[in-house]
């Protein structure tokens, strides 16, 4: 039978951190993968943050598969027809350990294994774990089918947002509905050049479009828009509470959200050549599994590492982040006497010293927060009049801003006292 | 149906395959009419993929070693590999610019040499022919340069008293033939389900050796026989089928009325004769 020191399941950038970490550790480790390539069936927003990479592949930019450095970011408010925008130019964003980049999966995966790989860990594709392994009540390896399991003395769970082993190892019950979104994407191929012009960038650089209001047709979400080098990625986040109660079709937003005048403008004369569609972990800290039992850790969405806090999604770094914890603290267990619950508790203390159970717990309220329908449907389209009433000029009466931003507030119907409170929690939670 | 026991089983099973490109995703060249080969995805010639299920039932039930042989360039490793992540215990690839453009003459040649230097075998199977080329030549020209009995068609063995059983398809039914061994079948496309690599059989893959490179010389081939001036087949010209276009012609009114409309109209385009 073949065996391994440690066993991680799924190759995309948690299960690729973990394998790196804990190969140049000294581990043997199979790293296993259920697309035909790392990334085959990977699918996220479309931008990485890198900091990192910066602890753990200092000379990352050299070859790492980057469509365009981040260097603008856009927040816009969406009515039916009108568009209210907040747009932030920072050159200086893309330098340094804020960076961040645009990505295609089935490259920057199939990169970051083949980091794993050199390293010496071994990668196995177009297998799915069906179970864990277990002996005398612990995890002991994986289970594919009954003559093929290979054994180890850990298993990390890199499976992502749905991860059945989770549950088979007993680590967290059923997902839920609240806590999760939808996330559907396109591609949009646009020729380089019709990017750079249009979004005014450089040849490396890109941007980064968030939506609010009625990009999510007034359901709990938004829209995010990446430019990368040839094609841009367009798509939605949106409750999946919301969308079986109000009987919708995610296909019906993203083809209204595509078709917004403010979108179009961006995309117009793109051919969409991919879609895409995957479940997002929505509560961050409060659906979290427990991280680690008698043999086994779980690493990056597997364990709902992901923060939407209104304006920035991560996921990818926190995968990254956690992928090498996990291999910290499985070296840390090794040199306290093995694999046990008890040792590998010590994954905790690694993910608070990246900050990933910190901003996760810092954040935690944020999805709370946005969960609020008055944030999708009355506050953009109150801003979107104001914004209105101080821009146009035709001769009928001019009004003070102050007073049209009250006549407004007033006429959304919401009181004035929970419209304070929204934006007091707003600014606390966010 | 049962095999009698694991007494007389054969030691060793040499199944051979061919790599070819996938047919679902062949495409003909509409201007030069011939296949686009290029950057068309490969797999294991599929009879040979029946073939070394075959074998791999065989190895579950009784117990036997496989090895399995292929001829070609050094991406054919791919298909080796498959075959080692399947269940074959270790494979041989016989690999050669000399034997560039080998037709089935040489082919057969080259692989029954290479099957002796293998030795130990008491079974040999290949695919009944291959998709891409279709000649059904080189199972039997193997077992002619190895004077080995033969049986073709074959969609199951079963091994008794230390022979072959084999069940044959024919055109009209099917027939058990039996022989000694050392023998070779070719075994019908379609006739069993090929399994998929196992997780154990990749890792056996990655951790490396079990795909072994022979050249001519290694095995002792003659390079006057092998290679494109050394293959009696010559492609004359390859033509596409066109399909006719369809002209549709519905027929109404009286049943007996209308079948002899259709009929005349079958006769005047010369579809039937009169």
């Amino acid at each position: 039978m073949e065996q391994f020191d440690v066993i991680v399941v799924g190759a995309g950038p948690a299960g690729s951190a973990a394998a790196l970490t804990l190969a140049r550790r000294g581990f043997s480790t199979l790293l296993v993968e259920r697309g035909r390539s790392p990334g085959a069936k990977g699918m996220f927003g479309g931008r990485i943050y890198a900091w990192p990479f910066a602890e753990l592949l200092p000379e990352w930019a050299k070859d790492c598969p980057i469509e365009r450095r981040v260097v603008r970011e856009n927040l816009a408010f969406l009515t039916d027809d009108a568009s209210l925008g907040i747009s932030f130019d920072a050159p200086k964003m893309a330098q340094g350990r804020g960076a961040s980049f645009t990505a295609l999966r089935a490259k920057f995966d199939a990169w970051f294994a083949k980091k794993a790989q050199d390293a010496g860990a071994v990668l196995v594709t177009g297998i799915r774990v069906d179970d864990l392994w277990r002996e005398d009540g612990r995890v002991r390896g994986v289970f594919v089918a009954p003559n093929d399991r290979v054994v180890s003395d850990l298993v990390v769970i890199a499976e992502g947002a749905t991860s059945t082993l989770v549950r088979k190892a007993g680590l967290k019950a059923d997902l839920e509905p609240r806590e999760v979104s939808v996330g559907v994407k396109e591609t949009v191929e646009l020729p380089a050049e019709t990017i750079q012009e249009r979004f005014g960038l450089s040849e490396t650089e890109g941007a980064a479009y968030v939506f609010a209001g009625s990009a999510s047709l007034g359901l709990r979400g938004g829209g995010f828009l990446y430019t990368n080098r040839a094609s841009v990625s367009l798509g939605l986040v949106v409750s999946s509470e919301d969308l079986s109660r109000k009987k919708v079709e995610i296909q019906e937003i993203q083809t209204k959200f595509r078709m917004h005048p403010a979108v179009q403008r961006l995309i117009r004369g793109g051919k969409v050549v991919e879609y895409s569609a995957h479940l997002v972990p929505e509560l961050g800290a409060g659906m979290m599994p427990r991280l680690s039992g008698d043999g086994v850790l779980v690493v990056g969405d597997a364990a709902g590492f992901l923060i939407n806090n209104g304006y920035t999604f991560r996921g990818v770094d926190l995968a990254i982040a956690s992928g090498v914890a996990a291999g910290e603290a499985a070296e840390a267990a090794r040199a306290a006497g093995g694999m046990t619950a008890a040792n590998l508790k010590a994954y905790e203390r690694f993910l608070h010293r990246r900050n990933v159970l910190t901003d996760l717990e810092r954040f935690r309220r944020a999805p709370l927060y946005l969960k609020k329908d008055r944030l999708f449907n009355v506050y953009p389209r109150m801003l979107m009049e104001i914004a209105e009433r101080m821009y146009t000029v035709d001769g009928s009466g001019k009004e003070r801003l102050f007073d049209v931003v009250l006549d407004e507030a007033a006429s959304a119907g919401v009181p004035k006292l929970k419209m304070l409170l929204d934006l007091l929690q707003g600014a606390r939670s966010m | 149906m049962t095999d009698g026991g694991t007494a007389g089983r054969p030691r060793r099973i040499v199944v051979c395959i061919k790599q070819v490109p996938r047919a679902q995703e062949l495409q003909v060249d509409p201007v030069t009419q011939t296949l686009k080969r290029v950057g068309v995805p490969s797999e294991i010639n599929p009879p040979d993929a029946n073939a070394l299920e075959m074998a791999l039932q065989l190895k579950d039930r009784l117990g036997t070693e496989i090895v399995v042989l292929s001829m070609g360039p050094t991406s054919f490793d791919e298909s080796l590999e498959r075959a080692v992540a399947m269940g074959a215990d270790r494979s041989v690839l016989l690999t050669d610019r000399i034997l560039g453009g080998s037709d089935t003459v040489p082919t057969a040649y080259a692989l029954s040499e290479t099957i002796q230097k293998i030795g130990g075998y008491d079974l040999l199977l290949c695919g009944e022919e291959t998709t891409d080329a279709s000649t059904g030549h080189v199972g039997p020209g193997i077992a002619g340069h190895l004077d080995l009995p033969q049986i073709t068609y074959v969609s199951e063995i079963r091994i008794v008293d230390g022979k072959v059983r084999a069940r044959r398809t024919a055109e009209d039914g099917t027939e058990w033939w039996g022989t000694t061994m050392p023998c070779l079948c070719t075994v019908n496309f379609g006739c069993n389900r090929p399994r998929e690599p196992t997780l154990t059989g990749k890792i056996r893959v990655k951790r490396g050796g079990l795909v072994t490179h022979w050249s001519c010389a290694d095995v002792g081939i003659d390079p006057k026989k092998v290679g494109l001036f050394n293959s009696p087949t010559i492609v004359a010209k390859v033509d596409t089928v066109r399909l006719p276009s369809r002209s549709g012609q519905i027929f109404s009114g009286e049943p007996g009325a209308s079948v002899r409309k259709l009929l005349a109209s079958l006769v005047a385009d010369r579809v039937i004769a009169a």
